[in-house]
């Protein structure tokens, strides 16, 4: 255990003095949480109608009995970037994976660090923490000022306990540390079989691609999310997860790194 | 201390290390050469368990390669070739890491000490990345320390040094020999191997030869004993060029070189026929073969 605390802190003190990791981890959440709360505010004045009567059949299915016709409007516009939200539990950890993993090549560091008689389990799990868990505090975080924001802007009302229903409490909570851990070991997979930092870190970004998926699908109207799809979604996330540390640990050949990375 | 049977290394078609078998005792500074690509750096790696053989085997410390891996990398240091530190945290933090990664029960009090011994205690405080390539060095050499490793294997410690810090560092390889460490140096600096090494092993993917830096000379090319002389030429060359015991006599301006394998037994016969066919003998002396010609010569050969 201290071994992983070691790689932790080193990785801390090593990637959080680079400026872009640094802004990602602060800029990414920040801006995905204060966006929504602007357009809750924004359009405010259109939340007084009374009736859900005016609003498209297709959008209709998001509002909730007490809702006006502007909240549910509100509720759809919002609710299509809390997915956008999830970036930040994706996006994060491939940031800072990039350089903690690839890094350690330009830096040649990773065969003295080899050479200790760390395991690969805990040089993993040191690694993939020291990216996890800044992503699920800055997940955990934004999503916190959203909701305070939310709270204070909708003053409480049954746009503010939609928003702030068991659903999107599943996906902050459950998804998004879920998210954190396929996208780090996927960066980790990815690194462990390229020589750039830069290509691992554009390759590792492909696993934003299915959340894309999700908002372009939940806007297309081909579904809706629940709470029991966003379950499902974990449960698939679990599996798929358990699969990256599988091959995340299987293509972390410490021979196969020393001698390919020149 | 290390004792190699038949290790090898392929990689895909290529043979890296042909049927290693040598043997280093504890105590011993052991010189590893050979040309770029030998295999030396593949040999140490495998050695320190950071790389498994293709076939044959190693005990390193008692240790088996392949099967006590952590525990082999517990107990030995390595000074690999390319040094890299993180270089932008401070040489001490750089230094606690380590000691960490090797459960160092006093991780502080052995940063400072190898810190101090080094000179680096007043620049701890220094991005690593500030730091020249000479105090680069050395803080690597302080990080394969640390955890006071009974062997230590040494890639080309001084590559790219300049002679104020190799100096440096070759004098405190030979005080880690005076405390008995086991010291594997793998070096293409054939003055540093002769100055440093009890043995050394001159390798190209498989073993060339193994001996002592003063076995390896003679055993090429006998002693050189070098006469000094008021007149000298080529009748007396010949003439001692005929004598059984000598390998090779020649002239060179007004020294006469002459190889042979115990100067002791035989310089004085060849003092008399030099005197006997009226050379003046102004002074004798001994020089020394580099290992450099030593070194060629086998490679050469190779």
């Amino acid at each position: 255990m201290n071994k992983i605390k070691t790689i932790i802190r080193k990785e801390w003190a090593e990637v959080f003095k680079k400026r872009m990791v640094l802004f990602t981890v602060i800029f990414l959440p920040l801006f995905l949480s204060v966006l929504p709360l602007i357009i809750l505010y924004g359009m405010g004045g259109s939340s007084t109608a009374t009736s859900t009567s005016g609003v498209p059949g297709q959008l209709q299915q998001f509002c909730k009995t007490s809702m006006t016709a502007g909240e549910c409007m509100q509720y759809y516009i919002v609710s299509a970037f809390l997915i956008m939200f999830m970036l930040i539990p994706l996006f994060i950890p491939v940031n800072i994976a990039a350089y903690s993993i690839v890094g350690e090549k330009t830096t040649h560091s990773l065969e003295p660090l080899l050479a200790t008689p760390i395991t690969t389990g805990e040089l993993l799990a040191g690694k993939n923490l020291a990216s996890v868990i800044p992503a699920v505090i800055a997940t955990w975080a934004g999503f916190g000022i959203f909701a305070v924001g939310s709270l204070i802007i909708t003053r409480g009302g049954a746009l503010a306990s939609a928003l702030l229903d068991p659903m999107w409490m599943i996906a902050i909570f459950l998804a998004g540390p879920l998210l954190a851990v396929l996208s780090v070991n996927f960066s980790i997979m990815v690194s462990s079989r390229v020589n750039d930092p830069r290509v691992a870190e554009q390759l590792s970004a492909v696993v934003i691609l299915p959340l894309m998926a999700v908002f372009f699908g939940q806007i297309a109207g081909l579904f809706i999310l629940n709470s029991t799809l966003v379950l499902v979604i974990c449960l698939v996330l679990i599996m798929l997860d358990a699969l990256m540390i599988y091959l995340a640990v299987r293509l972390f050949q410490r021979e196969t790194i020393l001698t390919r990375w020149k | 201390m290390i004792k190699t049977e038949n290790l090898s290394k392929k990689f895909n078609t290529t043979l890296a290390v042909d049927n290693l078998n040598l043997q280093v005792d504890e105590g011993e500074v052991f010189g590893f050469l050979g040309p770029n690509g030998a295999g030396k750096t593949t040999t140490v790696r495998m050695l320190t368990s950071l790389i498994g053989p293709t076939s044959g085997t190693a005990i390193v410390n008692g240790l088996r390669i392949g099967h006590q891996d952590t525990e082999i990398r517990r107990t030995v240091g390595i000074l690999t070739e390319t040094p890299g530190m993180y270089d932008n945290l401070s040489a001490e933090f750089n230094l606690e890491i380590y000691a960490n990664l090797y459960e160092v029960k006093d991780p502080k009090g052995q940063v400072e000490k190898y810190l101090r011994m080094l000179g680096l205690w007043d620049r701890r405080q220094d991005e690593a990345g500030t730091f020249s390539k000479g105090m680069k060095q050395k803080l690597a050499i302080c990080r394969a320390l640390l955890h006071e490793p009974r062997i230590l294997f040494l890639d080309e410690p001084t590559a790219a040094l300049d002679p104020e810090a190799s100096h440096l560092v070759h004098d405190f390889i030979t005080e880690l020999r005076k405390e008995g460490r086991t010291i594997f140096l793998c070096t293409h600096n054939l003055d540093e191997a002769d100055r440093l090494c009890d043995r050394i092993a001159v390798f190209k993917t498989h073993l060339l030869v193994v001996d002592t830096p003063s076995n390896l000379r003679s055993q090429l090319f006998g002693r050189r004993v070098v006469f000094h002389l008021a007149n000298s030429n080529e009748t007396i060359a010949t003439s001692i060029r005929s004598l059984p015991f000598v390998r090779e006599a020649k002239v060179v301006e007004n020294k006469l070189l002459v190889n042979i394998d115990d100067p002791e037994t035989h310089n004085p016969e060849i003092i008399r026929i030099l005197v006997g066919n009226g050379a003046d003998i102004q002074f004798v002396g001994e020089l020394r073969h580099s290992l450099e010609d030593v070194y060629l010569q086998l490679v050469k050969n190779a």
